[in-house]
Order: structure tokens, then C-alpha cells, then sequence
């Protein structure tokens, strides 16, 4: 489904990813981990074609077509979703009327007519029971006041709405405390499939525990340095970063 | 001949069968000296500094338009809020259409200031109320008190509710020549009177209009007034707006200025506080493009203590369009416990586009609380990638964002009718077309 070969990109004449290959398959989830300024942001915010990061070199293949002259938007309608760090507020624009906005963008670029509005309304009653989501949160502003957590059910929410192929969650994990780490684990295990893949990027490996991931790379100073499975995410949560350096540096 | 001479050469007032001894003459004789000796405004003098009227004073305007147009209401039923229930009061190139207009109603005065001039009934209230609120140094206003001949009259009783909103219509067909309008209106909200209005100019011709509006609106104890005004004329139409309210104890008046169109559009909203407890509520959306310029000078004379003023305007502006808000509060030393908020916020669109905002803040009372902010910005590139990256195209995520902007403006609109068709201008405005739907 996503195919990542030699990619490297900066922001600024900055080089921040110096060389990623990553291959994610239908049906997988993969997580990235990596300590601070590693290139983890950079490397979602890259995939889901955000403008001021460049890319110099490699590409990226998403279900065999290389993404790079894409704008973000049509990312999206490929299939393509970010489930943002920080989400921006954006006071005026209801939960509803985003969502709405959103999917019916998403159907005329694929040719498809408008959802009806019934069909809406039963698709964000069933999306937002799944996130344990109030009702009266839907009509409130986008993000506007919401607390870090309502933000993240808030994004895993939007997730489901838009039904992606592939998801990039981006420290989804960060400013959750346990019952909305197992509420938005829980939303987002159920939303898979074996059509769909995610890519989980965390510090820790806490999030894994809910959210069992199928491989596990360590991206190190714009590379990844070491893939593995599940295991390698409990022996980083041990040990540390730094014997992975030292072994990168010892090799 | 300049139109300040064709003006002054051409006043009315004598030997047009007036009555030269009536108070109203002599108020007449009184504004077309002050205009004599003041002329039209000049960017010399600090209120007009931003906004010229120059270009506006070349054109050859017919001051009495001859005849009028005929008109059919479905040809025009389009510039009215036509899904609601109102009275209509519609006025084509200056003069009262019947035709156009619904005016049944019973349980209060709902008239045209030319019936209210002469019928002896309204004299009365005529001289009690008349030119009263005016800031009489002002030229403009000078001026259409000088050449006063249609607009309209409404007097709401003690403790009467007006189900339905007025809308009041200045349709300009041009008639093949430039022209000049001057509609005058008088509204008396007596005690616990509720009422709203409608306001809208309209050209429907190629021509140069220029209009110069006068409404003086008294609101007495406890009345509830909401006054919305739609611009959105056509580029050669030019609009001056001199609104005056007056406000007595515990009154709350609320005006919201809608302004998509135009040529040049000066807005001059000014309330006066005689009583306390009082309420006033100044809100305004302005979204231009091409070279289109608006001026909102707002004013609100805070004279009394325990009052509160609302003010804010939002503005997004494209092309090489140009915008003025200039927002005076005057808290005056008896006028303790004042609550004054005051905010304009503004969006540029493009690197050719100007505005410029000056907040005036005159407090003379030591116990009150009064803000204001002004902000002039871009649109945020991270909330626009947020939008995007959900599948909302570029267009469309701006036109979200912007009417996301203006929207808590619209929030405090109090007939839906309105809400939704504001809705429907700014996103035409903004070229879109996306289910704004008022949440």
C-alpha cells in the first residue's frame, strides 16, 4: 500500500530525513518509535503532504503512485489520514459541519454524490458511540476548548468518519490519560481491517500495549536504524535509545 | 458645476410649497447653511482621512430623479428576505412603490416621512422628534435634513411588539443618469416596544448612485430595537450611511452591518446614552474584493452609569479592496460601572489590500471596564493543512476558515431568515458553494 524508498526531506535547506525505506502492506500496522527531533513529525507530516517540508531525494509510493506532486487534499481523498500531535482549533466550524464538509469533499473528488444527510447523521451517531463521544461535543467548535484528550478521541473520530486506507497516527498517545488511551485504542483496533493499514508514531511503548503493532522500526537522526516486531518496542521501553546508538555506531 | 453649487443652487426648501414658518423649514434653512459653509468632507479633516470622496463628487447626478421605473416584483423579490413575513416598504429611485410594498398593519404608525411631514397629525411628534439625535455640524447630514423629502416614518406604541420585521428597500433603476438619493428616516420605539429592521440599497443599473442616508432611531425606556443593514450593491453604487440612535434607561438596541458590495461605503453608527442600564450592540461583516472600500465610524457616548456597548467587526479583504474601522467610545465622568468592549479583527487576503483600524478610547469616569483589540492577520497555514489534510480542498478550507471567522458575528443575528441568507452572501462572497447551514 505505501511504499517509502530512499526518501529524504527538509524544511528550511534543512535535511531532517536522510534516507527512509518503509514498506506498510494492507491489512499491517507499523510503529514508529524514536526519540525527540529523530524525524518522526517530519516524516508523517511528509507522507500527508504538508508544503513547507521538501523533499530532495527518493520517493513515496502510495498503492503504486508516487505522491509527491499531490496536494494534501487529494492525499486525503486517496485515502491518506493524519491523525494530528496537536490539532488546531478552529473556532466557528462545529465537529458536524467539519465532519460533513469533509466527507462530501472526499465524494466529489472521487465522483461519488453527496451522503445523505440521514446517512450522515447515523454514521456520526456510530462513530462517536464507538469514541464514547457526547453528543453536545459534536456541535461545539473544532478542537475549540477541548481538553488534550477530547482532542485525540476527537481525531480518531474524524478517522473513522473519513474511513481511511492508510493512517498515520502521530503520538495519538501524547496528553491521554489511561481511559482515553484504552477509549481511543479501542476505536482505533476496531477500525481495523485487512484493507486498511496504520502506522502508529509514539515515544513510548505504552500505546502498543492496547494498539499490538506488526512491525516496530526506530528512526534515529532521519533513519531507521532497526526494525523488528512487538518485541522491539518493550526491549526500547527497557534499555533505552542508546544501545541502539552504540550499536549504530559500533557497526 | 461642482455638485456642492448644483446642490446649493438647487435646494428645495423654498418654493416648493413649505410651509416657511414651520419649525421644519426653518431646521431646513438651518442645515443647507451649514453644508453652504462646510461643503463635502475632505481627507484633510481627521475623520475622513482614509476615506475620499473626491472621485464619487465628479459625476453629474440627477437630484430629482423625473418618474420612476416600473418594477416587477419578481424581478426584484430576490433583494428581499422574501421567506419570511414582513412589511415592506420599497422606494424606487427615491420614490414610494406602492406596488412594491406591503404596508398593512394596524396598532402603530408605519408611514412615509413625506405623509409624516404633512399631516398635520404627525406635527407633534415631528418637532419633538425630528433631526433631534443629528450631529448638526455634520455636512452630510446637513445636507439630506436640507433636501428631506421621502423615507420612512415609524412609531411603535408603549409596550407593542411587532411580530414582523420592516424591511425598508432603495431600489436606484438610473433611469439612464447618474443619481444622487437622500432617504431620511424617523423611528420612535416608545416604551417596551420591540421592533426589527431590514435595511437594503440596491442599484439595478450600470450607473453612478450615490446615496446619502439619514435614519435617527429613538429607543425609549425598555425598548428593544435590532436594526440589520445588507450592502451588497453593485460596484458603481456609493453609499453614506449617517445612522444616529438615541437610547433611553434599559433600552437595547443592536446593529449589525452586513457590507459585501459597493463602491464606497461609509458607515457612520453612532448611539447616544440618555438613561441607564443600557444596552447597545454594534456588529459588522465586511468581505470586499476588487477595489472596493469600506469605512465603519462607529460611536458610542457612554453618558450614563451601568450601561454596557458591544462592538465587534470582522473583515476579510481581497484584491485591492481598502477598509477603515474607526471605533470612538466617549465614557463621560457620571457614566460609572461602564462596560465597553470593543474588537475588530481583520483578515488580508492579498498583498494589495489595505485596512486601516484605529481604536479611540476617551474615558473620563474612574470605575468602569473597557477593552478593545484590533487585529490584522493572515489566514493560519497550520489550521489550513489541518483542513486540507481531512480532504477539504484549498478553496473551500479557506472559505471555512473565513467564514468561520465572521461567524460568531452572526451569532447574535436574531431572525433566522437573515442568519441564512448572510450565510449565502458570504459564501457567494467568498465563491463557494458549501452548506453553510448556521450551526
Amino acid at each position: 500500500m505505501l511504499k517509502i524508498q530512499n526518501l529524504q526531506a527538509g524544511v528550511e535547506g534543512r535535511e531532517i530525513l536522510k534516507g527512509i525505506d518503509l514498506e506498510v502492506n494492507a491489512g499491517e500496522v507499523h510503529a514508529i518509535m524514536g526519540p525527540n527531533g529523530s524525524g518522526k513529525s517530519t516524516l508523517s507530516s511528509v507522507i500527508a503532504g504538508k508544503e513547507e517540508y521538501e523533499v530532495s531525494g527518493g520517493q513515496i509510493l502510495f498503492e503504486g503512485e508516487d505522491i509527491d506532486e499531490l496536494a494534501a487534499e487529494e492525499r486525503a481523498h486517496k485515502g491518506i489520514f493524519l491523525s494530528f500531535q496537536y490539532p488546531v482549533e478552529i473556532p466557528g466550524v462545529s465537529v458536524t459541519n467539519f465532519m460533513r464538509t469533509a466527507i462530501n469533499e472526499t465524494r466529489k473528488a472521487r465522483g461519488l454524490e453527496e451522503m445523505p444527510a440521514n446517512e450522515m447523521l447515523k454514521k456520526i451517531r456510530e462513530k462517536s458511540e464507538l469514541l464514547e463521544i457526547d453528543r453536545n461535543f459534536l456541535s461545539r467548535s473544532l478542537n475549540e476548548g477541548f481538553s488534550g484528550g477530547e482532542k485525540k478521541r476527537n481525531e480518531i473520530f474524524q478517522m473513522a468518519m473519513l474511513e481511511p486506507k492508510l493512517a498515520i497516527l502521530d503520538e495519538t498517545d501524547s496528553g491521554l490519560d489511561i481511559d482515553a488511551l484504552r477509549i481511543v485504542s479501542n476505536g482505533v483496533n476496531k477500525l481495523r481491517s485487512k484493507d486498511n493499514a496504520v502506522i502508529v508514531i509514539t515515544h513510548y511503548q505504552r500505546l502498543l500495549d492496547y494498539i499490538v503493532p506488526d512491525f516496530v522500526h526506530v528512526l534515529l537522526d532521519g533513519k531507521i536504524v532497526k526494525s523488528g516486531t512487538a518485541e522491539l518496542a518493550h526491549e526500547l521501553e527497557e534499555k533505552g535509545y542508546d544501545w541502539i546508538k552504540q550499536e549504530k555506531v559500533s557497526n | 458645476m461642482e455638485l456642492k453649487d448644483k446642490l446649493v443652487s438647487s435646494f428645495p426648501a423654498i418654493g416648493d410649497g413649505a410651509d416657511t414658518r414651520s419649525t421644519l423649514h426653518r431646521i431646513r434653512i438651518e442645515a443647507m447653511k451649514q453644508f453652504e459653509y462646510k461643503g463635502f468632507p475632505s481627507k484633510k479633516e481627521e475623520e475622513w482621512k482614509y476615506t475620499s470622496l473626491n472621485a464619487l463628487l465628479k459625476s453629474d447626478y440627477s437630484l430629482f430623479p423625473e418618474g420612476k421605473n416600473k418594477l416587477d416584483l419578481e424581478d426584484v423579490k430576490r433583494y428581499f428576505i422574501h421567506d419570511i413575513d414582513s412589511y415592506r416598504l420599497t422606494f424606487v429611485d427615491g420614490r414610494y412603490d406602492e406596488e412594491l410594498s406591503d404596508m398593512a398593519h394596524e396598532g402603530f404608525d408605519i408611514s412615509l416621512m413625506s405623509t409624516a411631514i404633512e399631516n398635520p397629525e404627525y406635527r407633534e411628534v415631528i418637532e419633538r422628534y425630528f433631526n433631534k439625535t443629528v450631529n448638526a455640524k455634520d455636512s452630510l447630514t446637513s445636507l439630506n435634513t436640507a433636501f428631506l423629502k421621502e423615507g420612512v416614518f415609524v412609531r411603535i406604541p408603549k409596550g407593542k411588539l411587532i411580530g414582523k420585521p420592516i424591511q425598508i428597500l432603495h431600489f436606484s433603476t438610473g433611469n439612464g443618469e447618474a443619481l444622487m438619493l437622500q432617504p431620511r428616516n424617523l423611528i420612535v420605539v416608545s416604551e417596551n416596544a420591540q421592533v426589527q429592521f431590514i435595511e437594503r440599497h440596491q442599484s439595478l443599473s450600470d450607473h453612478e448612485v450615490l446615496t446619502n442616508s439619514v435614519t435617527e432611531i429613538f429607543a425609549e425606556k425598555r425598548a428593544v430595537v435590532d436594526y440589520y443593514k445588507i450592502q451588497n450593491d453593485k460596484l458603481k453604487a456609493s453609499l453614506i450611511d449617517n445612522t444616529y440612535i438615541s437610547q433611553e434607561g434599559e433600552s437595547n438596541v443592536s446593529v449589525h452591518t452586513f457590507s459585501f458590495g459597493g463602491k464606497l461605503t461609509r458607515n457612520n453608527l453612532n448611539f447616544y446614552h440618555r438613561g441607564e442600564r443600557i444596552e447597545s450592540t454594534l456588529k459588522g461583516v465586511t468581505i470586499l474584493g476588487e477595489k472596493q472600500h469600506v469605512d465603519h465610524h462607529t460611536l458610542v457616548n457612554h453618558a450614563f452609569p451601568n450601561c454596557e456597548s458591544h462592538q465587534d467587526y470582522k473583515g476579510i479583504y481581497a484584491d485591492r479592496s481598502t477598509g477603515v474601522f474607526n471605533g470612538k467610545v466617549i465614557v463621560e465622568r457620571e457614566a460609572q460601572k461602564t462596560n465597553a468592549f470593543q474588537q475588530n479583527n481583520n483578515i488580508l487576503l492579498d498583498d494589495r489590500a489595505t485596512v486601516n483600524t484605529k481604536p479611540q478610547l476617551e474615558i473620563f469616569a474612574d470605575d468602569v471596564k473597557c477593552s478593545h483589540g484590533c487585529t490584522i492577520g493572515q489566514l493560519d497555514d497550520e489550521a489550513l493543512f489541518y483542513l486540507r489534510s481531512r480532504g477539504i480542498p484549498t478553496k473551500e478550507a479557506k472559505a471555512l476558515m473565513m467564514y468561520a471567522f465572521a461567524n460568531n458575528v452572526l451569532e447574535s443575528v436574531r431572525i433566522p431568515e437573515v442568519k441564512v441568507r448572510i450565510n449565502k452572501l458570504i459564501a457567494k462572497k467568498l465563491g463557494v458553494d458549501m452548506g453553510f447551514d448556521g450551526e
